[in-house]
This record gives structure tokens, C-alpha cells and sequence, in this order.
């Protein structure tokens, strides 16, 4: 990433608007240990009606909220004609002192849909570095914007996409002693917010499935907390197991087959796994304590999660057959919900301390850093490429708390929108 | 307590890990005694409904002195005046015999929200146990949890904590 970003920050000091330093000075500014870079990209009005501006709003917008981008406009900067699309004008972008370009066009097609081409350009090399079209119904035209900046993010940064996502959270309202916790979903700039469950019964930690076809959640249904299997395209769920246990804590296994989950009985909570379509589930952990919030490897071999039974909160891991079970977290203090990276090197978890804080370690251990500095930040969530890190923060006193994404290597977290309070946030994979 | 095979559930042997033989597992506990839903079998989620009884709860309260009892930080152990307010609440369930109770468990703020659900689990579990121990039938008793998910007392400080950690006996049909 930083070899891609540095030959544009670079080709930035050439330009008329770059700070008098010699080029080889201009390296990606260090922070607090992380790199931040705020390379300067344009994203003027796509010509195409009012929605060429809306997708460089989404673009424009997308690229600033991964933290390694300025954009300017679309607003109040010069715009162009679908001709020029292709083949911008290179050195007015380069006297304006921006060292990349976003264009594209807007343009309805025969069978009724529009297509969004996108083209990525270095202004300071004066060539084009990618380019897409997408076809879309004119509805989903927000799809194709998430899909041109992940173009873009990914073409400089070398990283996999993520923006093309969902969310899936709880939405919190209400006084703290008689709130609200529903289920709800959004795209990951926080448009098309849709409630999934009423709000009759409190409902906490959904997750999706690996192809972001379905949710596995936990409800407060007679007065117990259940999982719910959850179908996204028709709104049709079920009990993840019959019979009148307490449940809780569910993840699907990478290849969406399984699901794995805590049970509590008589004071003792084990985990245990159990086929999503149905059938008797296996208990994987037995040790008196209370052993909760397991997260699969992206490989399938392994679970981490957290258990009590030395006394205090540590994470473990083990296969997924129970055995081999060991423990991983030796720094000091308490910690809790671990999540695996999806590229299988990181585990995020809350640590514990007197304040709660995200912080990640090397899968097999180890290498602790911590990321957040809030009084009480808990519940991560990984960005599909293991980037970002999503949680909740809480405040002292009453409010609802609110959703978060931190940078994994370093960085100010940075507040997601959404209409109202929310908690534990799970990111869906890219959309196809 | 005795491990019996769940009404609608078999046993399944776990597959042999790598470290060799294991011994046979423990099969899935039974759910906590109550009287079955129509269809053990039944994931229908509207199967589950619980009746609350406002009036036996305030009953309760009034004979027994409280429907609530307190704990410390992390812990699910009852002091003597949570004992002594377990004993008067099963003396009122042994002088209504018609109704059930659903023992809740809560945590307060400062645990993560999984943790806290096995909290109030154990919590409710300890207060479900001396009822028993008591002589209340345990097929009249329901244990659950709430996790930190429901707080009474709404401030980020130690009194307000303290008041969150409890186990409340809740009168149901």
C-alpha cells in the first residue's frame, strides 16, 4: 500500500499547489505510528441528469470516510462532458493541485437500466489507471457509486474493496431503563436503513453468513434469549434449535453450514455447534465457566473464544470439534468477544482493563496492540478486507451508544451514521 | 443434577480430536423444567410466549418484602438478606400453588453484553437453586437471563450498578 500511495503523494509535491519541500521529503505522514495520507482526488459531477451528480456525491463521499483520501466536489469544482469522461485535461487538474481524478458518465440503456462507467486517473502521470462500467437498475445506482470508489480505494491503496457493504446492527432507542434494541440494516455509508425486526423483544448481536443471505441473532422471546436464523431476502426466520433453551452468541463457520453458539444450564454456559438447517447440535466446550463468543478462522480450522475457567475472562482456541483447546491471551487484564480476521493473521477482541478497549493480537497470539481509547468500546466487527475494525461506544450516563470504525493499522476511530443509537455492528461481505 | 435425553433430541458423539480417544460426551442437558410447548419440536418462534401476572408480582412483593435480590461485582453468590428474601418468596409460591416464576438474571453495565448473558444465568441459576432447596417445585421455576440489557437505574456509577445486579423473581402463568 504504501509503495502505490507514495508515487502519488510524491507526484502531489511536483504540483503548483504543493508545500515548498523537495520531493523526496514528501513522504505519507506519520501519526501516532499509522500512516495518514490525505491524497488530494477530484470528483466532479458525472454528466447524466441529477444521478451523476448523487454517484460523485457516494464516491466523494466513500473515499473520505476511508481516512486515506481528500476528495474535492463534487460541488464547486469545474465539471466535463461525457466525451472528456475518458480523457480529461490532465494539466488544468494538476494547476488545481489534485494528484487524482474520478470521472465517469451516467447514461441509460435499451433495457431500461442505466450504466455508470467509472474511470480512475493519475493527473500527475497524465494516464488513466482504471476504469469500469456497471449496469444497474436506475435504482440501484448508489451500487454502482460504492462500486467505482471501491475501484479507486483499491487501485491505490492495494487493498481489497469493503465499501460495497451492508451493516447489519442493533438500533437503540429509548431511555436506558426501558430501551429499544431492534435489528437493522443499512449500506455501509448508512443509506437505505431498514428495520428487520418490530422492537416487541429485544433483540442483540446479529451476524451475517458468509454470503450475506442470511443473519443469525439473538431475541428475548418468553422472557429467554434465543437464536434466530433470519433469511435477508424474504424475512422468514426460525429457531436456530427447538426446545426452550437458553441461547445465545451465534456465528456462522466459514462455509455457512454450521452455526456455533453458547447454551447456558444450571449456572454453567458451554459452546456448541449445530448444522444451519437444522438437526441435533454437538457441545464443543464443557469445562465449568462460562465460555462464550466464538468466532471461526477463515480457514475453518480453528475457533477462538473467550472463557472464564482460569477465573478471569481470557480468550481460547480450539478445533472445531472441541479438542485442542488452549489458551491465547496473556497480557494483563481481562478479555473478551473475539473475532478472527477474515485474511486470518489478526483476532480483534475487547480488552478490559478498568476502561474496555478494541485491540487486536496475532492469530496464534501475541503482538497486542490496542486501538481505541474509549471509557467502554466493545463488540468488533472486521471490514471484509481486515482493514477496519467496527464496534460500539458507550458514554457514562445515559445515552445510547454508537457505532465506530477504527483503521487496523492505527488511527482515529471515526463515528458511522446512523439514525439513532447502535451497538454491536456486523459487516456483510462485498455485495456481488 | 441428571442428564437425561432432551424429549426430541438425540445424543451425537463428538468425531475423536487429534490428542486421542475421548470419553463419551454429556448429552444435551434438559431445558429447565416447565410445562412443554405444544411441539418440542417446534422452532416456530411464536411458540414461546410467556404470561406476566401484574397482580400476583405485586402480591408478592407485599407478603415477601421484594421480588429482587442483589449481588457484587461478578459474583452470583447470596448474602444473608438475599437469603432471607428467597425464603419469604417461597413461602408465598408454596401458598400459591397455581402460578410459575421466571428467575431473571441481570448484570450491570460494566462486563461485555455475551459475558453478562452467562452472568445473569448464573445469578438466576443460584436464586432458582435455594427456591428449590426451599421446597418449591422446580417445575414450577423458569430461569433466564437478560444479560446488562435491561437496567433499572440508569447511572454509570456504583450505586447505580449495584441496584443493576440482581435476580427478580417475575410471577407468569
Amino acid at each position: 500500500m504504501r509503495l502505490i500511495l507514495s508515487l502519488i503523494v510524491a507526484g502531489l509535491a511536483g504540483s503548483a499547489v504543493a508545500q515548498d519541500t523537495p520531493q523526496a521529503e514528501q513522504e505519507p505522514e506519520l501519526v501516532g505510528g499509522s500512516v495518514r495520507t490525505n491524497v488530494a482526488i477530484a470528483v466532479p459531477v458525472m454528466p447524466g441528469d441529477m444521478v451523476g451528480r448523487q454517484v460523485a456525491e457516494v464516491i466523494a463521499s466513500d473515499l473520505r470516510s476511508t481516512g486515506l483520501f481528500t476528495p474535492l466536489g463534487p460541488g464547486g469544482i469545474p465539471g466535463y462532458s461525457v466525451a472528456e469522461a475518458g480523457n480529461p485535461a490532465y494539466p488544468n487538474w494538476r494547476n488545481a493541485g489534485v494528484a487524482a481524478l474520478v470521472s465517469g458518465y451516467v447514461e441509460p440503456r435499451a433495457d431500461g437500466r442505466i450504466t455508470v462507467a467509472c474511470y480512475l486517473h493519475d493527473v500527475t502521470a497524465g494516464r488513466q489507471l482504471a476504469q469500469q462500467g456497471f449496469a444497474v437498475a436506475s435504482a440501484d445506482w448508489r451500487r454502482a457509486a460504492h462500486k467505482c470508489a471501491d475501484l479507486v480505494y483499491s487501485r491505490l491503496s492495494g487493498q481489497q474493496p469493503y465499501l460495497d457493504t451492508r451493516i447489519v446492527y442493533v438500533a437503540e432507542t429509548g431511555p436506558k431503563n426501558n430501551r429499544q434494541k431492534r435489528i437493522a440494516l443499512m449500506d455501509s455509508d448508512g443509506s437505505n436503513h431498514r428495520y428487520l425486526t418490530v422492537g416487541r423483544n429485544t433483540a442483540v448481536t446479529p451476524r451475517f453468513s458468509p454470503r450475506g443471505d442470511k443473519l443469525v441473532y439473538v431475541s428475548h422471546i418468553g422472557r429467554r434469549p434465543r437464536v434466530l436464523l433470519y433469511d435477508v431476502a424474504t424475512g422468514q426466520e426460525r429457531l436456530l434449535i427447538p426446545g426452550n433453551h437458553i441461547t445465545f452468541a451465534p456465528r456462522f463457520s466459514p462455509d455457512g453450514r454450521n452455526v456455533v453458539f453458547s447454551m447456558a444450564n444450571g449456572g454453567n454456559t458451554d459452546i456448541y455447534i449445530v448444522s444451519a438447517s437444522g438437526g441435533a447440535p454437538r457441545q464443543l466446550t464443557s469445562a465449568p465457566g462460562a465460555d462464550t463468543s466464538p468466532s471461526f478462522s477463515p480457514d475453518g480450522r480453528q475457533i477462538v473464544f473467550e472463557s472464564d475457567r482460569s477465573g478471569t475472562q481470557q480468550l481460547y482456541v480450539m478445533s472445531p470439534d472441541g479438542g485442542g483447546q488452549r489458551r491465547i491471551s496473556f497480557g494483563g487484564g481481562r478479555y473478551a468477544s473475539p473475532v478472527w480476521s477474515p485474511s486470518g493473521n489478526l483476532i480483534a477482541f475487547t480488552k478490559i482493563s478498568g476502561p474496555f478497549r478494541i485491540g487486536v493480537m496475532n492469530a496464534g497470539g501475541g503482538g497486542e496492540r490496542i486501538l481505541t481509547d474509549g471509557w467502554q468500546d466493545e463488540g468488533p466487527s472486521w471490514a471484509p478486507n481486515s482493514q477496519f475494525v467496527m464496534f460500539h461506544r458507550s458514554t457514562q450516563g445515559g445515552a445510547p451508544a454508537r457505532l465506530y470504525a477504527v483503521p487496523v493499522g492505527g488511527g482515529a476511530a471515526r463515528s458511522m451514521p446512523t439514525p439513532v443509537g447502535g451497538s454491536d455492528p456486523a459487516w456483510s461481505p462485498v455485495n456481488n | 443434577m441428571n442428564k437425561t435425553i432432551l424429549i426430541g433430541m438425540a445424543a451425537v458423539a463428538l468425531t475423536v480430536g487429534a490428542c486421542g480417544r475421548k470419553q463419551a460426551p454429556p448429552e444435551i442437558p434438559p431445558a429447565d423444567q416447565a410445562p412443554p410447548p405444544a411441539d418440542p419440536n417446534s422452532t416456530d418462534p411464536n411458540s414461546l410466549e410467556v404470561v406476566e401476572l401484574p397482580a400476583l408480582q405485586a402480591d408478592l412483593v407485599a407478603k415477601a418484602g421484594s421480588d429482587t435480590v442483589y449481588f457484587g461485582t461478578d459474583e452470583y453468590s447470596l448474602d444473608q438478606a438475599s437469603q432471607a428474601t428467597l425464603a419469604a418468596q417461597a413461602r408465598w409460591m408454596l401458598a400459591n400453588p397455581n402460578v410459575r416464576a421466571s428467575i431473571e438474571g441481570h448484570a450491570d453495565e460494566r462486563g461485555t453484553r455475551e459475558y453478562n448473558q452467562a452472568l445473569g444465568e448464573r445469578r438466576a441459576n443460584a436464586a432458582r437453586d435455594y427456591l428449590v432447596a426451599q421446597g418449591v417445585p422446580s417445575t414450577r421455576l423458569v430461569v433466564t437471563s437478560w444479560g446488562k440489557e435491561r437496567p433499572v437505574a440508569t447511572g454509570s456509577n456504583e450505586e447505580a450498578w449495584a441496584q443493576n445486579r440482581r435476580a427478580a423473581t417475575v410471577i407468569i402463568r
